[in-house]
């Protein structure tokens, strides 16, 4: 349990730690939740850590043109707690809220998770639900990739080297929304065996937009569209639930096989639905 | 002298606060890695990524050239020294060399290999990378009933077919009661691979002071005194010259009941550098290289009657031991035979158990120790019978207690049951749930197809542990008393207690018999050069062993304050009041503090009586003690998914007397909490290549305080006459009576579905399948 030695820098500004990342071996060092403990088991042995805490506004949380931007720097803590948040795009601040215990949740960060990837991470499923977008910038680049094109793979994102997330972006949430998120945490991690966010809108009793994220499920989060589809063609819940996972690659382990996650995936789909449809007004 | 007497207020069954706690949760104790000593070093152990390889060359040149490096040993330095202890025997038993460092072969994934010593953990830890080992890997088995399959490899070369042991045990008339029997159940039980997890990981500091010609090791142990003697024994120097201190213990749970290797390395190299050396284990290191619990397969053939009336019970028992013999490994399923008839009075039993090598690390006492696998085995082939003949779980059971006039009650595994009335607590636990609504309720929830499931366990099990003949290295326990000249009490126990509290419960039974208060009593314990010889702390035996020596020497010590109180009041006898010697005649009094002066003092003597006021006792007693009780457990599973939540947790412990509630209710909710783990989440697995595939606290689930049910902890109390005190013990109950009262439950919600028997632990998905399977 003690890592590698490796040198750390603490930049003062964002271009000073862009200049620091365009080359060498170097990571950027958020809240440390992943990182430090891949470090001590030496899964990860960078020479270099940059940290990104001592650079000021990095994480903040602004509401402008009909989307909610926060910075990458944002933790848990503050997303989940965040007025702004919880007013505007309350699914991310509920998603927030399952993340970890409060240690981790008072360190980790937003920009961190996404970054980071873990497939049994929590934020995804709610990013995509959300179709979030993320800005990434790099020394000499600063683009913008939509949730859906970010996760690519377990612990593989579209980052390319030398680019930080900067900020996530999120549509205000209509007032005829409604959302939910379901989550089976696993027993000893805590993570993600299977996350499911749902975002709907219903007018005259009828679902005229459904969004459905999945986390846990698979090698990465990903967009349950077929499910989505259906409920936009007037299908029943239970119906369009039963769709979620068709045709995605499952994960399999000592605590859930892949049949097992995919069952959890619908019954959670479902469960996420009827809370969603009891929020949307 | 004064000629108050006040009435003294006995503390015995009172709700006190734990003595130890405040240092504990204010960040003042001293663990062992608090300890940091002048010129202390770092010790890193380089440990076999291998289940099983030889070992054909190891090249420490580039380690030993590291910045911060002094040494770099290995069993080429180590091999003259003695050899990690197993202190249990059994007729035939193939006990493997169990060397220090390994010479041309490792046994398991985290089996030691070389460790690296430099000035600071950082470099010893980088240093450790650089120790080169040339493996070539063998087959692995790590499975026992693998292990015992034709063709498999063998874990000790010279032992092919990995069998360690063979013990059979039996009693009565086993072919009679089969062929007497109406009905026969059969069930293959498993108890899993557990990790133990203390909060505080093992470490050693051991300090070599060449002026003293003596070594000062530091060590998170149970045992101090066992340890000094078995790590002399290893080195070959006088145990006299070891001194083991026990700093406060972040937990033990059987896990540091155990002399190893790393215990005598550190000593060893202290010797050699001629510096303190500190080990402390990581967290992946404590999962593959500290012992484990249990790992039983379990086959039980239950023989009775159609109306319930047991007649006998069969066990083959296969035991996963591990590579090697640790302090008690192949001991531990004799306990699970000697319970296995648990609180049952059929006369007939047989069990045969196979001790088996596999590519692991080895199992060893963890809480219960023997005890949890043969409850789990009893009361859940109790169950599997009360379905079979559709009676009532409850019914059944009251049916075969032990009578209350039969005690005490001899075994078929020839125990002597010490006193009881096991009906009394599954009585008060089914009146608490109410369990005719209960079963009620039930039913309407399966009308409504609902998966409602209520599940008892009564259990009993063996503490005070125990007897000396019983025990390799004794099972006495010692207590000195020493009334300090100004009149303050410290205690010395052999005992050696890490977080079970007798502090607090020691210095009570002291207040009381002294009548002194109990701030003025200080417990003391774990330095083997202050305290005086003992066996330690495990098998629930600390209070009902060591707490009786500790009475004992009270009452020595009682009679001489008497004589001096009488001299001094000039009275042919007084008594002890309310912290005074009184002469009952006159009123007179002398305190406590005057007494102990005068003792000290010794300006005058009473008759043939020497100065001071010291007492030593050692017990041996008379028999092991039998707690029991029942838990009760109200489930609920999900259809869907398999979740099981749990609705009550209702425990009824009778462990004797009870000195401190508090205290008993804590040890029944941390066993409870690990029996939970067991039931629903913990299981340490290795996969075919003996790779431990739980091996980080991500992977490996232990019960969280989220995760916890609410207990609603209460009591019987029916003495023990075992011991003055009356008490039996309580560290071990929750666990024992946790886990088949969980899936006593959780196969009672699933029953309308044909389901019989689940092994441990119970997860979702295996529910869920059980699920599917019965709907299919
Ligand atoms: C005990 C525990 C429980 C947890 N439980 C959960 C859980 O239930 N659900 C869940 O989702 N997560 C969980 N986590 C993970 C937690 O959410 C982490 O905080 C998160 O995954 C990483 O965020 P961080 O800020 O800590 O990033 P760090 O650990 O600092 O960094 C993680 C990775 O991302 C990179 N990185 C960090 N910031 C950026 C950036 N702005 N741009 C580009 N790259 C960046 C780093 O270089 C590193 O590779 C848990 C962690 C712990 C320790």
């Amino acid at each position: 349990m003690i890592p590698q030695a490796f040198d750390y820098s603490a930049p003062q500004s964002l271009e000073e730690a862009l200049g620091l990342l365009a080359s060498g071996d170097r990571k950027i060092l958020a809240g440390g939740m992943s990182l430090i403990p891949m470090m001590k088991l030496r899964l990860a042995a960078p020479a270099e850590v940059v940290d990104l805490g001592r650079i000021a506004g990095l994480d903040g949380i602004t509401e402008a043109g009909g989307f909610v931007h926060i910075g990458a720097m944002a933790t848990h803590h503050t997303v989940e707690t965040s007025p702004a948040v919880r007013a505007s795009c309350p699914l991310l601040a509920e998603t927030a809220s399952h993340i970890g215990d409060v240690q981790v949740r008072n360190m980790g960060t937003l920009g961190g998770s996404i970054a980071h990837a873990d497939p049994a991470a929590d934020y995804p499923a709610a990013l995509l639900a959300l179709e979030a977008e993320i800005r990434v910038v790099s020394a000499h680049s600063d683009r913008t990739v939509n949730a859906a094109d970010f996760f690519l793979d377990a612990f593989t994102t579209a980052l390319e080297p030398g680019e930080i997330v900067l900020e996530v972006r999120l549509p205000v949430e209509q007032s005829s929304e409604g959302y939910g998120y379901e989550k089976v945490a696993h027993p000893a991690s805590g993570f993600a065996v299977v996350g499911v966010a749902v975002r709907i809108t219903r007018e005259h009793g009828r679902i005229i937009m459904a969004r459905i994220g999945v986390t846990g499920m698979g090698p990465h989060a990903f967009r349950a569209r077929a499910a989505e589809r259906l409920l936009e063609e007037g299908a029943a819940p239970e119906r369009a639930a039963a769709v979620v996972g068709e045709g995605e690659e499952a994960n399999s382990d000592l605590y859930a096989s892949a049949d097992y996650r995919r069952h959890l995936a619908r019954i959670h789909a479902r469960r996420a639905l009827a809370v969603a449809l009891s929020r949307a007004s | 002298m004064a000629t108050t007497i006040s009435k003294p207020e006995t503390l015995f069954g009172k709700r006190i606060r734990r003595q130890e706690d405040p240092r504990l949760i204010t960040g003042t104790a001293v663990y062992l890695d608090d300890i940091k000593m002048p010129g202390m070093h770092h010790a890193c152990i380089v440990r076999s990524p291998h289940a099983a390889a030889k070992i054909r060359a190891i090249d420490t040149a580039a380690a030993a050239g590291r910045p911060g490096v002094v040494a770099v040993f290995t069993a080429k330095d180590t091999g003259h020294l003695g050899a990690v202890p197993c202190a249990a025997s059994l007729p035939g038993l193939r006990v493997p060399r169990h060397d220090l460092l390994a010479r041309d072969r490792v046994y398991y994934v985290g089996h030691p290999v070389a460790v690296v010593v430099a000035t600071d953990r950082y470099l010893a830890r980088d240093a450790a990378e650089m120790v080169e080992v040339d493996y070539e890997p063998l087959p692995a088995v790590a499975d026992p009933e693998k292990a015992l399959a034709e063709g498999a490899p063998a874990v000790h070369p010279e032992w092919p077919g990995n069998v360690a042991f063979t013990f059979h045990q039996e009693g009565g008339n086993i072919e009679q009661a089969f062929s007497e029997a109406e009905v026969v159940v059969k069930q293959r039980i498993t108890s899993q691979r557990l990790i133990p997890t203390a909060l505080e990981t093992r470490g050693v500091v051991a300090d070599w002071r060449p002026g003293e010609n003596s070594v000062t090791l530091f060590s998170s142990t149970q045992i101090p005194h066992l340890m000094r003697t078995l790590v002399a024994g290893i080195l070959g120097m006088p145990e006299n010259r070891l001194r083991v201190v026990t700093p406060e213990v972040g937990g033990g749970f059987g896990s540091k009941l155990n002399v190893y290797a790393e215990e005598a390395l550190m000593a060893f190299i202290s010797m050699r550098i001629q510096k303190p050396v500190k080990w402390v284990e990581s967290r992946r290191e404590n999962f593959t290289c500290t012992i484990h619990g249990r790992g039983h397969v379990d086959y039980f053939e239950l023989a009775a009657r159609r109306d319930g009336v047991m007649l006998g019970l069969k066990l083959k028992l296969i035991q996963d031991l591990g590579a090697y013999h640790q302090l008690l490994t192949p001991a531990i399923p004799t306990l699970s035979v000697l319970m296995m008839p648990g609180l049952y009075k059929f006369q007939n039993v047989s069990a045969d158990i196979v001790g088996v090598f596999t590519n692991c690390v080895p199992t060893d006492a963890y809480r219960g120790a023997g005890r949890p696998e043969a409850t789990h085995g009893i009361e859940r082939m109790v169950d599997i019978l009360a379905a079979e003949l559709a009676m009532d779980p409850v019914e059944i059971r009251l049916k075969n207690f032990v009578g209350n006039d039969e005690f005490p009650y001899t075994t078929p595994t020839g125990l002597s049951y010490d006193s009881g009335n096991y009906a009394a607590p599954l009585r008060k636990a089914l009146e608490q749930v109410d369990y005719p609504a209960l079963r009620r309720e039930q039913a309407q929830a399966r009308e409504e197809g609902r998966l409602m499931g209520i599940g008892v366990s009564t259990y009993g099990e063996i503490c005070a542990i125990g007897p000396s003949p019983s025990m390799p290295a004794g099972g006495w326990e010692s207590a000195t008393v020493k009334i300090e000249p100004t009149g303050k009490v410290t205690v010395l126990t052999g005992a050696s207690p890490h977080g079970q509290g007798e502090e607090t419960t020691f210095a009570q039974v002291v207040a009381d018999e002294l009548g002194v208060p109990m701030d003025d009593v200080l417990v003391v314990h774990g330095d083997t050069s202050v305290v005086q010889y003992g066996i330690g702390t495990f098998g629930s035996r600390g209070t009902a062993v060591g707490g009786a020596a500790l009475f004992y020497a009270l009452q020595d010590l009682k009679a001489k304050v008497k004589k001096f109180g009488a001299m001094l009041l000039d009275a042919p006898a007084v008594i002890l009041s309310g912290g005074s010697c009184v002469d009952e005649r006159t009123g007179k009094s002398v305190s406590f503090a005057e007494v102990a002066a005068a003792a000290y003092h010794a300006k005058r003597l009473p008759p043939a009586t020497e100065p001071g006021l010291v007492s030593t006792h050692f017990w041996e007693p008379p028999n092991f003690t039998f707690p029991f009780g029942a838990h009760v457990v109200v489930s609920e599973v999900d259809r869907e998914t398999g979740d099981i939540r749990i609705r009550r947790y209702v425990a009824v412990d009778d462990c004797g007397k009870i000195i401190n509630p508090l205290l008993v209710d804590g040890q029944v909710h941390g066993g409870v909490a690990q029996g939970l783990g067991q039931a629903l989440w913990e299981q340490a697995v290795y996969d075919e290549n003996g790779q431990l595939i739980t091996g980080e606290l991500t992977d490996y689930a232990l019960p969280k305080a989220h995760l916890m049910p609410w207990i609603e902890s209460s009591h019987t109390e029916t003495p023990s006459p075992v011991n003055p005190l009356g008490v039996k013990g309580v560290g071990e109950a929750g666990t024992i009576g946790c886990s088949p009262a969980v899936v006593n439950s959780v196969v009672d919600a699933l029953s309308p579905l044909g389901v019989r028997h689940l092994d441990m632990p119970l997860t979702p998905e295996k529910i869920w399948k059980a699920i599917q399977g019965g709907q299919a």
